[in-house]
């Protein structure tokens, strides 16, 4: 770990997603939407060996997660960690976790579904598989995996 | 158990309220028969929502609510009324709720039951939502199948033609399976069951695109009509069209008591002189959607 950690430099303030599933940084990165200037650094080791097999890192300056954007990154990185960086030093560390519903921040995939038309309800999905993890609407029924979550991801 | 209870889909339903949804459509049949009468839901109202057309299931929603002595309001042609103004189906379901006792709907789209039942505060009964849920069809589907041969466990039921877009044998395969029936599906290869539907049975089901090849062992032929207004492509359905017809002559090789099902509205699967064998069933089948959705409506409605 010490070795890999060298790879990217330490950051002052910002936030390091560790333990993302080998190969879903860069889908992280989008549904925190970050995908251009944003005016702050952002490191990314892809493929880093770890005692779980394989894992990406994330590091971005300057930047904090709410409570959303935890949730998000639990339903694509289920096993990632958010470490909190201030004055270099880890200051909060936890462990994302996917609730048993998830609640207004995916959209349902089905185009036919009645949440897609203009009715006053937010989605709802009940989480059937945390690993890997598969959402199913609460109103059409219709089951969502990882890369449909990450298209319909609000 | 029944009281005040949203009816929605299939899968919210245990065995054992099966059971009793059965018994109390037995009790109901002289009475869908009208030889004899009841008023065992004078007084009640019933408001069907039909955002698209369906005759036969909201006919028979009718005819089992006047058969209790209930009386009934509704839209069978939403362009009519404040739907067609940009009313939300939120705003519809209330304002029908507070003229009703209990609501029969039928939507276009998927989960608009489910949506409706969050809504009303009198009890919601799905009539089929999008390709989604059609809880009462699969009610007398199993009560034609269980009048017929008094248990499901261990019957081999065969599902056969259009299985991919018939919502209709979707929710049946999953009843069945729960059920503990033994199910085969015999479909085109374009028109085979969702993968998604498999995975929820509890054995693998037998899987064929020749009739033939379950003729000999099935107890259930339950047939379906390949939808034409489906297909995307009409190309694509005349690859299929008329894939399988069902003949008195293919029926001698059934076993004795086979029953020929079919939801109805048939077109060529079944040839007219089917009708007059002793497997032939599908019209029992759609005179039970009466004794089933009275059985329904009285038990949501709390009077039996």
């Amino acid at each position: 770990m010490e070795e890999q950690t060298l790879k990217v430099q330490k950051i002052r303030n910002g936030i390091v997603i560790d333990h993302i599933p080998c190969g879903m940084a860069l889908k992280v990165l989008k549904i925190l939407n970050i995908n251009g200037d944003i005016g702050s650094t952002v490191s990314l080791v892809m493929h880093v060996k770890s005692r779980m097999g394989c894992k990406d890192v994330v590091k971005i300056e300057d930047r904090f997660l709410d409570e959303r954007e935890i949730d998000k990154i639990a339903l694509i990185a289920p096993t990632a960690t958010v470490n909190v960086i201030e004055n270099y030093k880890v200051v909060n560390k936890h462990k994302v976790e996917l609730p048993d519903e998830i609640v207004g921040i995916v959209k349902c995939m089905n185009p036919r579904c009645i949440t897609n038309q203009r009715e006053p309800v937010v989605s709802e999905f009940k989480v059937i598989s945390k690993n890997p993890v598969i959402l199913k609407c609460k109103y059409c029924e219709r089951e969502m995996g990882v890369e449909d979550i990450i298209e319909n991801i609000l | 158990m029944f009281k005040g209870r949203d009816i929605v889909s299939i899968k919210e339903l245990s065995k054992e309220e099966m059971d009793i949804i059965f018994e109390v459509a037995r009790e109901m049949l002289p009475i869908a028969r009208g030889e004899r009468k009841s008023d065992l839901l004078d007084g009640k109202i019933l408001a069907t929502l039909f955002f698209e057309p369906s005759t036969r299931t909201r006919l028979s929603f009718e005819s089992a609510m006047h058969r209790l002595g209930g009386s009934v309001i509704g839209f069978s042609n939403p362009s009519a009324t404040s739907i067609s103004k940009g009313e939300t189906l939120a705003d519809t379901v209330r304002v029908m709720d507070s003229y009703s006792d209990v609501i029969v709907i039928r939507h276009p789209y998927e989960g608009s039951a489910r949506l409706a039942a969050e809504f009303a505060s009198n009890p919601v009964i799905n009539a089929g939502d999008g390709a989604g849920q059609h809880p009462t069809q699969t009610l007398l589907d199993l009560f034609t199948i269980h009048q017929e041969f008094g248990e499901i466990e261990g019957l081999n039921v065969a599902l056969i033609g259009d299985l991919k877009y018939g919502r209709t044998v979707h929710s049946l395969a999953y009843a069945l399976s729960y059920l503990g029936a033994n199910i085969y599906l015999v479909s085109p290869e374009l028109l085979r069951m969702p993968s998604h539907i498999i995975r929820e049975l509890k054995e693998k089901p037998v899987e064929t695109d020749k009739i033939e090849d379950v003729i000999e062992d099935a107890d259930v032929l339950y047939v379906t009509r390949i939808q034409k207004e489906r297909f995307p492509d009409p190309t694509e359905y005349k690859k299929v069209a008329g894939s399988y017809r069902i003949t008195s002559e293919l029926l001698n090789k059934a076993k004795e008591k086979a029953i020929v099902m079919h939801p109805l509205p048939r077109v060529d699967e079944i040839e007219p002189e089917v009708d007059y064998t002793k497997h032939a069933r599908y019209f029992q089948q759609a005179f039970n959607g009466v004794p089933v959705r009275m059985a329904l409506l009285a038990l949501v409605l709390g009077v039996v």
